[in-house]
């Protein structure tokens, strides 16, 4: 009771082409997070899905049902803003039965869903007070209430944690993941931030430029990325490029090496490089080494490690996980 | 930088300007206002004096109300001004907020023909709309006064009304749309609070013109039964004499009820002048 279709979606405004044809299937109870760059239509995607806005070109179907000429109240969805949007006028008790009134349930039945959602998320003690009264996470805690409240088919999310603090933003993600759990509902999620789409999602789109790179669950996107953009938009630090003809490896374009699959050696390796900065970040150590033509290149290494600034070091792929990408930027798949 | 904002000499020196300013803008008010409780001969002899014992006289509000059909021309005129008013406000905020929300053809040509009025004075049309108003046979009707005032008042209202809607906001009305709330409800219940300060700005300066103006009642509505204030007033200024006194009793009377109006609309002002400073 919840599945998704989005089939060749476009949008332009005006002479701008922001959608370039997007196809996704979404299953029931699926937890689908769209990341991209700033500007890629993440946001617009969502829009469109929610019906505030039309597309140019393509359908998009909600359990089945083709449902551009409904509204967006009809459409069974129900969404989370990243400003919260909250009515400024209303109680967080009226905020969260707004919907539901204007579609004419009974009071009784209204009061229920509302205790409901309220005590999933902890929020009875406010429920007299106005947006005003509240923090920034019990705000958003209210908007998450007031799209629990009307029982939707499918959540929308767009950003709802990046105007929260880091602690909070940790706290309210664990309780997104919850509410996933306990209300199986479908939900697709909008982020640019890594951490919450690897931890959060069951699926994980990637857009660029208003067309989807690739998608796959967190672990095939670390693993198994499709291009040089996924390859290095997952993965923080970010994938090092090396230029093919810099190293004696076969018969790539650019090589691929995540920060963490590199050793530094005393001697041999793939490649040498002066020691150009160091970062502690207590569980692990990042060296960034200048390799001259090669570019910079960093390596994480585990626990505290300490090395010379302008010594120089010998770099060791881990031989399994070294990407290769062709002269389009795809990867070229091991054919084992 | 903060210190230096703070010193008592930038701050004397700050009050002595506003102070100044504030004296010589309120003192024709202040004229006005001590010269209608006065006798006639002491208005010109001393004329900057207050009222005291002996000249002390109320004869120009007694002449001013005596004459019956002043209250009329009181009534005229504020049914003139708050539905004027009431018309810019609701038009003025309804265009505003297509322009600022809906992607539509045409739509900033749209914006940039409703501004334009605010350059081109309305008076340079005046024998166009007195022709007008003959044909619609509206000459000596309250309600042509509310028309041409409602036209004056709008470009103003649309232009400064819209670029706060721009700032209201999106997902708060998206949030609105998918709770089922209509278009019309999306606009009164969530956009127009949002933008009180702004329609109390708004009032004020559609206000103050619409009440003073002398033009077009005398074009439009010179008729007994339409009189304004101001054009009432003028029936003590005549070619030979003047009744100083009840003229000057009568523009009293006339700062009244705008005065009240103000003081309703300036909280909301204040808040209108320094929002965007203030969050
Ligand atoms: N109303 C509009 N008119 C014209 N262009 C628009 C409009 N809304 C969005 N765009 C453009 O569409 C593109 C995608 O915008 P969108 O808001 O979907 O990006 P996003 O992926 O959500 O980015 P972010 O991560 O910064 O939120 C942007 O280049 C933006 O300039
Ligand atoms: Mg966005």
């Amino acid at each position: 009771m919840g599945s998704l279709a989005l089939k060749n979606i476009t949008k332009s405004f005006g002479q701008v082409d922001v959608i370039k044809g997007v196809d996704l299937q979404v299953q029931d109870g699926e937890f689908v997070i769209f990341v991209g760059p700033s500007g890629c239509g993440k946001s617009t995607l969502l829009r469109i899905i929610a019906g505030l806005e039309d597309a140019s070109g393509g359908s998009v179907e909600i359990d089945g049902s083709e449902v551009s000429s409904t509204p967006p109240s009809k459409r069974g969805i129900a969404m989370v803003f990243q400003t919260y949007a909250l009515y400024p006028h209303l109680t967080v008790r009226d905020n969260m039965s707004l919907g539901l009134k204007q579609a004419k349930h009974p009071a009784a039945h209204i009061a229920e869903r509302v205790d409901f959602a309220s005590k999933m998320l902890s929020l009875e003690p406010y429920l007299d007070r106005r947006p005003a009264e509240l923090s920034g996470g019990q705000r958003q805690r209210v908007a998450i209430g007031r799209a629990v409240v009307r029982k939707p088919k499918l959540f929308l999310f767009d950003e709802p944690l990046s105007n929260l603090d880091a602690a909070l933003r940790v706290n309210t993600r664990l309780e997104i993941a919850r509410l996933h759990r306990e209300l199986g509902a479908t939900m697709v999620y909008v982020t640019h931030d890594q951490t919450e789409a690897m931890t959060l999602a069951d699926r994980i789109v990637v857009l660029n430029g208003g067309k989807i790179e690739q998608v796959g669950t967190p672990m095939e996107l670390y693993n198994d990325p499709a291009n040089l953009f996924v390859a290095g938009f997952i993965g923080s630090p970010q994938m090092n490029f090396i230029e093919a003809s810099h190293l004696s490896r076969g018969d790539a374009r650019t090589i691929g090496i995540r920060p963490e699959h590199i050793s530094l050696v005393p001697s041999g390796g793939d490649i040498s490089g002066r020691v150009s900065h160091i970062e502690h970040l207590g569980a692990d150590t990042n060296v960034y080494l200048d390799c001259g033509a090669a570019g910079l290149i960093c390596a994480r290494l585990f626990g505290e490690q300490n090395f010379e600034i302008d010594s120089t070091v010998h770099a060791k792929f881990d031989d399994n996980r070294v990407f290769r990408f062709d002269d389009q930027g795809q990867a070229i798949r091991q054919t084992s | 930088m903060s210190t230096a904002r703070h010193s008592p000499v930038r701050s004397i020196a700050a009050h002595a300007v506003l102070a100044t300013y504030t004296i010589i803008a309120l003192f024709p008010v202040f004229v006005i206002v001590i010269n209608a409780f006065k006798s006639r001969k002491a208005i010109f002899r001393t004329p900057l004096e207050l009222p005291n014992a002996d000249t002390f006289s109320l004869v120009g509000f007694e002449t001013v109300l005596k004459q019956g059909d002043f209250l009329l021309y009181f009534q005229n005129s504020f049914i003139v001004t708050v539905v004027s008013l009431f018309m810019v406000l609701l038009f003025g905020a309804m265009a505003a907020f297509a322009l600022a929300e809906y992607r539509f053809k045409g739509n900033s040509l749209m914006g940039l023909y409703l501004a334009l009025g605010i350059m081109i004075p309305i008076r340079l049309g005046t024998v166009a709309i007195l022709q007008m108003m003959a044909a619609s046979g509206l000459v000596n009707t309250l309600t042509s006064l509310i028309l041409v005032y409602t036209a004056q008042g709008l470009p103003l209202a649309v232009f400064i009304l819209s670029e706060f809607m721009r700032q209201v906001s999106d997902d708060l009305k998206n949030a609105g749309r998918i709770d089922g709330l209509s278009e019309y409800r999306i606009f009164f219940r969530l956009v127009l609070p949002l933008v009180r300060p702004a329609m109390a700005t708004v009032a004020v300066f559609t206000m103050i013109p619409i009440w003073n103006d002398l033009w077009f009642p005398l074009i439009l509505a010179p008729a007994e039964a339409t009189k304004t204030i101001t054009l009432g007033a003028q029936v003590f200024i005549g070619q030979f004499v003047t009744n100083w006194n009840a003229v000057l009793a009568a523009l009293s009377l006339a700062i009244l009820p705008v005065l009240i109006l103000y003081l309703i609309f300036s909280r909301q002002l204040i808040r209108g002048i320094t929002s965007g400073a203030v969050k």
